[in-house]
């Protein structure tokens, strides 16, 4: 934009500041975090940003302690399936929503928003009596049940709003070359598709891995719960000991996926979250 | 613009292939949706029957056996109790002060992301790690450097107080925490709205003499409504569940519970389904009293409705 008569060096050097403003508002907590996992015991309470004294002792700790090592198990073991399964219906659903025209469409589309919208602590205390019941408390298909509920109208919506922008007229192109719909599907529509798939497994799976209420409702024990629950039982390597080490240890390893993730596909994540919200 | 009829067929019967095509078209498109469908009914619709049900009874596990049908009098317990109406004030107050806070953060966050001439891609990677981030990180982030003696912004900020023990510096950092985590998708939604201002129309006003700030309320805010209401939306429906900052926060000490961990106390350490059952159905009217509101108040398109709506 050639709106301004302000020299293009002047304006480079205001967004320089401005950017700088927004990493360091993003970074702070993140850092800070950070920096507490590697400060030593004597200088946990020192107050400073930087440590003063570096170790990785707690992080060997937390990679001893078995409450850790189980939560982290079951929030990857947990967060994948869900995401999985969520990812696979509402690829289904979305494609016949972005393709197809059938009666109910509407109220697909309708029941899903009243989910996204949907305060899950009022599905807690009802869930927590039928889980109980089922037998479904405090197990991994218990969490993985409300997951798929909850990711499905982010996914459907963010896939339908994808497959809106393939062209499919490449399927029919492709079969008029010969190609069975098998290859055409294969070699055509799948490479086109799977951006939008992945983009959208990435949002699932943040989703599922951020959860906390779920999570802290519907477990008591070791057995399924999440490193975000986890976290909030914490005790040091003894249980007398402060947990602040081994609490920002365990914090920085479950932010390290994300940070990954962010790094990797920032583009995708990007569109994917704003996809579909400008057309409405 | 989905309504693509089949392709006229090879014609063995001239007249059936269409409505024939339609009916395979609906039938694919119900067996596609339906795994979702009965997924999302079973594990939302019948608890929340449910739900209405257990709150229609005095039912508390430890004393399992006086379960009776009471009618409406755990509502009257519940919204005569002075805890519930505290919850519900701090929930709306935090709601309301971070929602506005968000917009106006997110919406210069959005402007950067748009506008800004350098490292566009490292603005925008960094603005996702909050997004991103497992909001109980954050949260404990928070406590520890609020935290006296630990925390880098106790000493420097507040020095000699523990903002954390009193009730207005808690909620303040509650806000600040759900503020610096959602500010971000608040920005997301608003930069989508953003690419939509056509920088033609924005050009002509410049040409007409409008300065900066005149072409953003003018030009750029009209066009961009739909896109802030969406945002608005879904933020103040978010912000109205805020649970994980107030338990790692406080743990609901000082009274600054929201009313989804009132309820969550409720059901985990009270043990008391009947009661916790009423809060989550008056939670759940709540929040559709917002959308409600909405929509019909703001005319927001509901999100998403008339892109996905078949296109009429």
């Amino acid at each position: 934009m050639s709106l301004s008569n302000v020299p293009v060096g002047r304006r480079k050097a205001a967004w320089a500041f401005v950017n700088t403003v927004v990493v360091v508002y993003a970074l702070t907590p993140v850092l800070w975090i950070a920096s507490l996992s590697f400060k030593t015991r004597e200088t946990m309470t020192d107050g400073h940003f930087v440590p003063r004294e570096w170790t990785l002792a707690h992080y060997a700790d937390i990679f001893r302690t078995d409450a850790f090592l189980r939560a982290l198990v079951n929030s990857i073991g947990i967060a994948l399936i869900a995401t999985f399964i969520a990812v696979v219906l509402a690829t289904m659903a979305a494609y016949a929503v972005a393709r197809l025209d059938f009666p109910g469409k509407r109220a697909l589309i309708g029941v899903s928003l009243l989910i996204a919208m949907f305060p899950q602590i009022s599905l807690v205390t009802p869930l927590f009596t039928i889980e109980r019941a089922l037998g479904l408390f405090d197990t991994w298909p218990g969490l993985i049940l409300p997951y798929i509920t909850f990711a499905l109208p982010l996914a459907i919506y963010t896939l339908s709003a994808f497959f809106r922008e393939i062209p499919w007229e490449l399927e029919k192109a492709a079969k008029m070359d010969g190609a069975t719909p098998a290859q055409a599907f294969r070699k055509v529509i799948a490479p086109l598709a799977a951006p939008g798939v992945f983009t959208t497994a990435i949002l699932v799976f943040i989703f599922c891995w951020n959860d906390f209420l779920f999570a802290i409702s519907l477990t008591s024990s070791e057995a399924s719960r999440t490193v975000p629950a986890a976290l909030s039982f914490f005790t040091g390597s003894s249980q007398f000991e402060d947990p602040t080490g081994t609490i920002s240890a365990a914090a920085v390893v479950i932010t390290v996926p994300i940070v990954v993730f962010v790094l990797l596909f920032q583009r995708r994540i990007v569109a994917g979250l704003t996809s579909g919200a400008v057309k409405g | 613009m989905t309504a693509a009829p089949a392709e006229p067929r090879p014609a063995a019967r001239p007249r059936a292939p269409r409505s024939e095509g339609r009916k395979a078209e609906r039938r694919l498109g119900w067996l596609l949706c339906a795994p979702a469908a009965l997924v999302m009914v079973a594990v939302t619709g019948y608890p929340i029957l449910y739900s209405v049900w257990l709150s229609l009874h005095r039912y508390d596990l430890r004393f399992p056996a006086e379960q009776e049908f009471v009618g409406l009098a755990n509502y009257a317990v519940v919204l005569t109790n002075s805890y519930w109406w505290t919850a519900f004030g701090v929930t709306v107050l935090i709601t309301v002060v971070s929602v506005a806070i968000e917009l106006v953060l997110g919406m210069a966050l959005a402007v950067t992301m748009h506008r800004t001439l350098l490292a566009r891609g490292l603005v925008r990677t960094v603005t996702l790690v909050p997004y991103g981030i497992v909001t109980v990180v954050a949260a404990f982030s928070w406590f520890y450097a609020w935290t006296p003696g630990t925390g880098y912004l106790a000493e420097t900020v507040a020095p000699g107080s523990a903002p954390l023990t009193e009730r207005a510096g808690s909620l303040a950092i509650i806000i600040l925490a759900e503020v610096w985590k959602t500010t971000p998708f608040m920005a997301l939604l608003l930069m989508a709205g953003l690419a939509l201002v056509p920088d033609d129309l924005l050009r002509a006003a410049a040409v007409d003499g409008a300065g900066a700030w005149q072409r953003f309320v003018k030009v750029t805010l009209p066009v961009m409504k739909p896109a802030i209401l969406v945002a608005l939306l879904f933020r103040t429906l978010d912000a109205f569940r805020v649970f994980d900052n107030i338990f790692i926060l406080t743990a609901g000490a000082n009274d600054t519970s929201s009313v989804s961990m009132i309820t969550y106390s409720n059901l985990i350490r009270g043990l008391n389904l009947g009661i916790g059952s009423t809060m989550s159905v008056l939670i759940f009217l709540a929040v559709a009293a917002i959308a409600f509101v909405f929509v019909k108040l703001f005319g927001t398109a509901a999100p998403g409705g008339d892109a996905r709506g078949g296109g009429r």
